[in-house]
C-alpha cells in the first residue's frame, strides 16, 4: 500500500465546549477521490482548514503531503489547492486577472502566469469569459473559475469544500466529470465535502460519513451498503392476490429460509427480514406451497438508505440542541 | 547551440520568481487607483490644493515685501501658507482632509475581502498571513505618499516658473518634512480603519466608526477638554503668572491627546520657520529673542515629539490589528 498523502490522526477542535471536530482518523491515499460526506455543520470545514494551517487544531495532527499543515502551512498550501464553499473573487477584475494573480502569488512569472491561466480557463471551458468581470459570473462559472485557480499551482492534493453547492443539475454532471477527468490525467488527489451524497457518489472512490464532528463509517460505497446489509438484513416484502386461509401454511415454509431474521404476516402482505438476498428462493417456496403472487418487492440498500442512517438519525437532534444551549448561554 | 543563448537568459528574466508581498502590494495599488473612492479623493484633494495655493499666490506679493514678518524670505512656504482668509491655507484644509483619505482607503480593507469571500481564498495561497495586513497598509501608503509628492512638486515647478526665485535647500527640507508628516498622518487614520475593517464585519460599521472618532477628535475633543478644566481653574487675576502658565500647558498638552492636534502643531512649525515655541511663553524667555527664522534642524527638534506621537499611535493601531488579525478564524 502507497502512504498517505493525507494523514490526520487524532485531529480535535473545539469552541469552547462545543467539539466541531472530535478525534478524527483519516488517511487518504494518493490519487484518490476521497468524499467526505455530511449535514450542514457536521465540522467538514472546520477538518479542512485544519489541513491546510489556516485554522489551530485543538489536539491531534494533520500531515499534509509529508509537512505538519500547522507548523509547516506554507509548504503544505503550496502544494494543495483548495477551492472554499463560498468562492469569491475580485469583482471589478477580469476572470484573467483573477487567476494571473493567484498564479503569480504562487511564484509563477508574469509571462508564464498568463500563459498558465489562459489554458487553465481553457480546461474549465471559461476561454470566452476570460475577459469578463467576475462580478457578473453566476455561480456556476465562478465554481468553474474557483477549480481552474486550484489547478493553476499544479497541486497534488485538491481540497473542494461543498463544489457542488448551487449549481444547477447538469452543471452539476458537468463539473464532477471534470473533477474526476482531471484527477485521472494528472493522478491528482481530490477531498471533496458534501451534503449531497446522490452528487458525489458517482465519482467518489471512498466516502466518509462524518456527522456531529465524528466519521462514523469509511469505505467505499459498496462496502457501506454491504456492511449495513449485514447490519439490518435485506428486507423483502411479498403482496398475495388472495389467502383462502393458507397464510399459516405459507409461513411455515418460510420459516426453513436460511438466515431469516423477521417475518411479518399483514393480511395479504408477507414482510421478510434475511441475512442474505433470499428473494427468488422464497418466491419458489411460495410457488411450491400453491400461493398467487400479485407483486414481490426487494429492499436491498441503497444510497437513500446509507444517507438515512448514518445522516439524520444521529444529528438533527443532539446537535440542534447543542447549538441552542450555546444560544442561550450567550444571552443569559 | 550559440543561437539558442539568447532566448535562454531572456527566459531566465522572465521566470525571475516573484515575491508574493510585491504581488499583494501591486494588486492592492491598481485596485486602489481603479476605484471611483480614489478618483473622487484625488479631485478633492487637488481642487482645495489648487484653490489655496491660487489664494496664497494671490495675496503672494504682499506677504513677501512684508518686512516685518521674519519668515518674508521664504516664497515657497508662504506659498503654502499664506491665505486671505477666505479659505484656509493647506496644510490646515489636510488636516480635515487626511483623516477622510485614511479612512476611505482603509475602512474596507479586509472585511470586504471577508465578504466577498476572497479572503479564505487568498489564504489558502502560499503567502503569510502578515503579508496580507502589510499590503493592505503600504499600498494606499504608497498612493497617498506619491500624490503628496507630486502635489508639492507642482507647486515648486509652478513657482519656479512664475515667480523665477531660487528655492532654498532649507526650503526644500521643510516642505519634504511637511510632506513626510502629511503621510504619517494619513497613516494614522490608515491603521485605525484597517483595525476597524478587522474589528467589524460591516464596512459601513467601520465606516461610521472611523468617521465618528474623527468627528470626536477634530470637533468634540477640544469642547470637552475645555468643559473638563473649566470648573478647576481658578480666576487668572487671583493666580501667578507661574500656575497661569502652568494651566495653559495643562490644556495644550491634553488637547494634543488628539492627533489631528499633533498634526497641527507640526505643520505650523515645519512651514512657519520663525515659530519658536508650541506653549505660551513668559516675558522673561522673550526678552532678547530677535523675531528670526529657526534653522530647520531647530524645527524639526520641535516637532519630534510630535511626530513620534503620531507615529506612536500608527504604531500602536497597527498592532492591535496584527494581534486580532493573526489570531482571527477566517472561515466565513
Amino acid at each position: 500500500m502507497k502512504d498517505p498523502i493525507i494523514q490526520l490522526t487524532g485531529l480535535t477542535k473545539s469552541y469552547g465546549k462545543v467539539t466541531a471536530v472530535d478525534q478524527l482518523d483519516l488517511h487518504i491515499y494518493p490519487g484518490e477521490i476521497f468524499g467526505l460526506l455530511g449535514p450542514n455543520g457536521a465540522g467538514k470545514t472546520t477538518s479542512i482548514l485544519m489541513m491546510l494551517g489556516l485554522t489551530e487544531p485543538t489536539a491531534g495532527t494533520a500531515y499534509v503531503c509529508g509537512y505538519n499543515a500547522t507548523r509547516n502551512p506554507i509548504a503544505v498550501k503550496r502544494k494543495v489547492g483548495y477551492l472554499p464553499d463560498n468562492v469569491g473573487f475580485y469583482p471589478d477584475m477580469t476572470a484573467l486577472e483573477n487567476l494571473c494573480f493567484i498564479a503569480r502569488l504562487n511564484g509563477l512569472s508574469e509571462s508564464d502566469a498568463q500563459a498558465s491561466a489562459k489554458d487553465m480557463l481553457h480546461v474549465v471551458g471559461l476561454e470566452k469569459e476570460m475577459h469578463k468581470k467576475t462580478g457578473a459570473f453566476s455561480r456556476g462559472m465562478k465554481q468553474r473559475l474557483g477549480l481552474a485557480e486550484v489547478l493553476i499551482k499544479a497541486p497534488e492534493v485538491a481540497i473542494l469544500d461543498e463544489p457542488t453547492l448551487g449549481i444547477d443539475p447538469k452543471g452539476v454532471d458537468e463539473f464532477l466529470e471534470l473533477i474526476k477527468q482531471l484527477s485521472r490525467e494528472h493522478n491528482l488527489t481530490v477531498l471533496l465535502s458534501s451534503h449531497h451524497l446522490h452528487q458525489v457518489q458517482r465519482v467518489c472512490d471512498r466516502v466518509g460519513i462524518f456527522v456531529g464532528g465524528k466519521l462514523l463509517v469509511e469505505g467505499s460505497l459498496e462496502s457501506l451498503a454491504h456492511n449495513l446489509q449485514q447490519q439490518k438484513g435485506i428486507s423483502t416484502v411479498i403482496t398475495l392476490e388472495h389467502a383462502q386461509g393458507d397464510i399459516k401454511r405459507f409461513e411455515e415454509a418460510l420459516k426453513a429460509l436460511p438466515g431469516l431474521r423477521d417475518l411479518t404476516v399483514n393480511g395479504l402482505t408477507i414482510e421478510l427480514k434475511t441475512d442474505s438476498d433470499t428473494t427468488a428462493m422464497a418466491v419458489r417456496m411460495l410457488v411450491n406451497n400453491g400461493a398467487a403472487i400479485v407483486s414481490v418487492s426487494r429492499n436491498d440498500y441503497q444510497l437513500d438508505d446509507i444517507y438515512n442512517t448514518y445522516f439524520e438519525n444521529s444529528i438533527t437532534t443532539d446537535n440542534a440542541y447543542e447549538k441552542s444551549n450555546g444560544f442561550f448561554k450567550r444571552y443569559q | 547551440m550559440p543561437m539558442k543563448n539568447p532566448t535562454v537568459s531572456s527566459k531566465d528574466i522572465n521566470k525571475r520568481p516573484s515575491f508574493p508581498m510585491q504581488v499583494l502590494v501591486r494588486k492592492e495599488i491598481a485596485a486602489h487607483i481603479r476605484s471611483w473612492r480614489f478618483i473622487i479623493l484625488i479631485l478633492l484633494i487637488a481642487l482645495t490644493f489648487g484653490a489655496s495655493l491660487y489664494v496664497s499666490s494671490m495675496g503672494l506679493k504682499d506677504a513677501v515685501s512684508n518686512m516685518r514678518d521674519p519668515d518674508q524670505s521664504f516664497l515657497y512656504l508662504k506659498l503654502l501658507t499664506t491665505t486671505d482668509n477666505s479659505i484656509p491655507p493647506f496644510h490646515v484644509f489636510l488636516n480635515f482632509l487626511a483623516p477622510l483619505l485614511g479612512i476611505a482607503l482603509g475602512f474596507d480593507a479586509v472585511n470586504a475581502e471577508y465578504n466577498n469571500g476572497t479572503l479564505t481564498r487568498l489564504l489558502a495561497q502560499p503567502i503569510y498571513r502578515d503579508n496580507l495586513l502589510f499590503a493592505k497598509f503600504l499600498a494606499p501608503l504608497a498612493v497617498v505618499g506619491t500624490l503628496f509628492v507630486a502635489l508639492v512638486m507642482l507647486m515648486i515647478g509652478g513657482g519656479l516658473l512664475g515667480t523665477g526665485v531660487r528655492i532654498e535647500p532649507q526650503e526644500l527640507l521643510r516642505i519634504l518634512g511637511f510632506t513626510l508628516i502629511s503621510v504619517l498622518y494619513v497613516a494614522f487614520w490608515l491603521s485605525l480603519s484597517i483595525l476597524l475593517s478587522i474589528r467589524f464585519r460591516q464596512p459601513a460599521t467601520s465606516a461610521l466608526t472611523a468617521i465618528g472618532i474623527w468627528l470626536f477628535f477634530t470637533v468634540f475633543f477640544p469642547i470637552l477638554v475645555n468643559l473638563a478644566i473649566r470648573p478647576f481653574l481658578p480666576n487668572p487675576n487671583y493666580i501667578s503668572e507661574q500656575e497661569y502658565i502652568g494651566y495653559n500647558e495643562l490644556i495644550l498638552n491634553l488637547l494634543r491627546l488628539s492627533p489631528s492636534q499633533l498634526y497641527s502643531d507640526a505643520t505650523t512649525t515645519l512651514l512657519m520657520p520663525s515659530v519658536r515655541s508650541l506653549g505660551p511663553i513668559s516675558m522673561e524667555q522673550m526678552v532678547g529673542a530677535i523675531p528670526s527664522p529657526l534653522s530647520f534642524r531647530e524645527s524639526f527638534l520641535m516637532v519630534w515629539p510630535q511626530v513620534s506621537g503620531l507615529s506612536a499611535a500608527m504604531m500602536i493601531c497597527f498592532a492591535w490589528s496584527y494581534y486580532i488579525f493573526m489570531r482571527r478564524e477566517i472561515r466565513s
